[in-house]
């Protein structure tokens, strides 16, 4: 399915904090040719008569979300909290899911090298579903996502010190 | 000194039919470093001599028996006297005794007609001058490590009273580069055969109680999910991949359920699912972590992790999920139960001070005891008679897996792996 996404609204989104907009605002419409042409021509629907509105087909993950950065929620020791700062990470592929409902995302918790493997799958889990709970909170529908563990199974960097264990607590958001 | 008489076996060979399941062999030596530490070891005594004929043989028979019985701490190995021994040789009494010997034991490996080998041997009582019996193997030479495991099982048996366990197997999972693999090998460490290879992480393996099938987590779909595998035929069965996490399969006594932890219906929660397929069936409900469950011997009670308490910790619940009760109280992080099959004693790991160290409880007296000098140790597993542990821990950086007697005082590093081992289980006895 294709979507419409009005790129002029979802600036002003974007500038909000993610979890101040009202659910009801998702700039989101059917992304037909005959829609397209029926919201330009329909008074009242957010574009000024005589502009151009501006259309947007999506785009892939990679490229709204490309950089590692954009992805990854780090996590405090013994921590599941998502800290203020990944706020508007989270708000930001919630708006992409919302848009594109057809997509599925992942939500992959790690944690840190200490401990056991088991114990720390569930802790990696409770991670995810941290993840997972917050973009539910902003409307992405659970269909859409899953909510998995690797424990500490896969690092993302070796190390042994507190700087390569707080690379390691995270939670990556991928799209498969 | 006690010695147990027991009666000479004689029909105790059903179990060559699965001991040739699998066959492919290197021949390698057993590289042991056995640490002994503390006072008051009570130890038999014994002379293992080489066995007649195993000088052109790849496995040194005698050796083989002798890093057995020294591993299990039960038995103190004495320099053989001059002269070639078999079966059916008469040991000089006198002599043994006076090197302070309580047991003697001799054989020979002869190659038949077909090809396979003839391993016999007779064990004798050196106090009592009493010829304790014994018995004939007839193998392959890709069996010829397995005989010898037999050899020390009967020894161990004939001057202990319980089961030996060197015929057993050990699972454990290594990971060289991006390269996992599921291992199958003698409990001494020995003669691995790779049951699996994967470029994705493979945990918790757990033998079947019949020992012919490996239940283990898989990320190899990008998430885990539970596999029994039959490391007979390599035929894999996906047991559990429901949504979200399938984690921590333990085996219920009779082989008919499975254990596990499921993320499907949010958070990390203990369901029982039928092993021939069906339906997961939820065992208890909370709002914390619960994991890393494990059946009693009697399979009447699951013990298992669960952090409702604020911490990690181990408890126990009946196994329809009624009357869940705290096991351990000391620590504010106590995780990976494991119980022996006479239900006396759990093993788990504790933190202390930042280290992650073997402990092992007297579960009717309810003391405990730490196991080791190291600090990161993982995955306790008991022997299926009960008397040993294998468990995960790192030396000088690297990983490795180790026995250990319940009492601590005798440690061996298995050998055979290069690269970072990790996640023991010791199989069943063989049915």
């Amino acid at each position: 399915m294709k979507n419409l996404v009005l790129a002029g609204v979802l600036s002003i989104f974007l500038a909000a904090c993610g979890t101040s907009v009202p659910l009801t605002d998702v700039p989101v419409a059917d992304a037909t040719a005959k829609e397209v042409g029926a919201d330009a021509g329909a008074a009242g629907s957010g574009v000024q008569s005589g502009g151009v509105a501006p259309v947007d087909l999506g785009a892939s993950p990679d490229q709204v979300f490309g950089s590692n950065e954009s992805r990854v929620v780090y996590f405090d020791y013994d921590s599941f909290v998502i800290r203020p700062e990944f706020q508007s990470l989270i708000a930001e592929h919630a708006r992409y899911l919302r848009a594109q409902p057809a997509r599925r995302v992942a939500l992959e918790g790690h944690t840190d090298e200490r401990g056991g493997r088991e114990y720390n799958l569930a802790l990696g889990q409770k991670r995810a579903e941290a993840v997972r709970n917050a973009l539910s909170i902003l409307g992405v529908s659970s269909g859409q996502m899953e909510a998995v563990s690797f424990g500490k199974e896969k690092p993302a960097v070796a190390g042994t010190d507190e700087t390569a264990f707080a690379k390691n607590r995270r939670v990556e958001i991928r799209y498969p | 000194m006690k010695f147990f008489t027991l009666p000479r076996l004689s029909d105790v060979f059903r179990f060559f039919g699965f001991g040739l399941m699998l066959l492919a062999t290197v021949p390698a030596f057993a590289q042991f470093r056995i640490e002994v530490s503390g006072v008051g070891l009570t130890q038999v005594p014994v002379v293992i001599a080489p066995f007649k004929g195993q000088e052109a043989l790849p496995q040194k028979i005698s050796e083989i028996i002798k890093a057995d019985l020294e591993r299990s701490g039960q038995f103190r190995v004495i320099a053989s006297p001059a002269g070639v021994f078999d079966e059916s040789s008469r040991p000089e009494l006198s002599s043994l005794r006076q090197s302070g010997a309580d047991a003697f034991a001799s054989g020979s490996a002869t190659k038949l007609a077909d090809g396979r080998f003839d391993v016999r041997f007779r064990l004798w009582d050196v106090v009592k001058g009493q010829d304790l019996g014994g018995r004939s193997f007839a193998v392959n030479a890709s069996d010829l490590r397995l005989a010898a495991h037999r050899v020390a099982d009967d020894i161990y048996e004939k001057l202990t009273g319980d089961k030996g366990v060197f015929s057993t197997r050990i699972a454990y999972v290594t990971k060289a580069g991006q390269r996992y693999q599921l291992w199958v090998a003698d409990a001494d460490g020995e003669n691995a055969q790779s049951a699996l290879a994967s470029p994705e992480p493979i945990i918790s393996p757990a033998w079947s109680p019949d020992g012919n099938q490996l239940a283990y987590v898989s990320f190899e779909s990008r998430k885990p999910v539970v596999y029994v595998h039959n490391v007979g035929t390599g035929k894999r069965r996906l047991i559990a991949n429901f949504k979200g996490s399938n984690s921590a399969p333990a085996w219920s006594p009779d082989g008919a359920t499975l254990a596990l932890t499921l993320s499907r219906d949010g958070g990390s929660q203990l369901f029982l699912l039928p092993t021939a397929g069906g339906e997961p069936r939820r065992l208890m409900q909370s709002s914390s972590i619960d994991t890393e469950p494990v059946f009693s011997p009697d399979g009447q009670h699951i013990y298992f992790v669960s952090d409702r308490g604020g911490s990690p910790q181990i408890y126990r619940v009946a196994a329809n999920g009624q009357g869940a009760q705290r096991i351990t109280f000391t620590g504010a992080y106590n995780i990976s139960p494991a119980i022996s099959q006479d239900g006396r004693w759990l093993a788990y790991i504790s933190r202390v001070n930042g280290a992650f160290k073997l402990h092992l409880m007297n579960l009717a007296e309810g003391t405990v005891t730490a196991m080791t000098d190291t600090a990161a140790d993982e995955s306790p597993s008991f022997s299926p008679n009960g008397k040993m542990l294998v468990y995960a821990t790192q030396q000088q950086g690297r990983e490795a897996l180790m026995t250990s007697t319940l009492d601590g005082k005798v440690k061996a590093r298995l050998s055979g792996q290069q690269g970072d081992i990790r996640e023991p289980h010791w199989g069943p006895f063989f049915k």
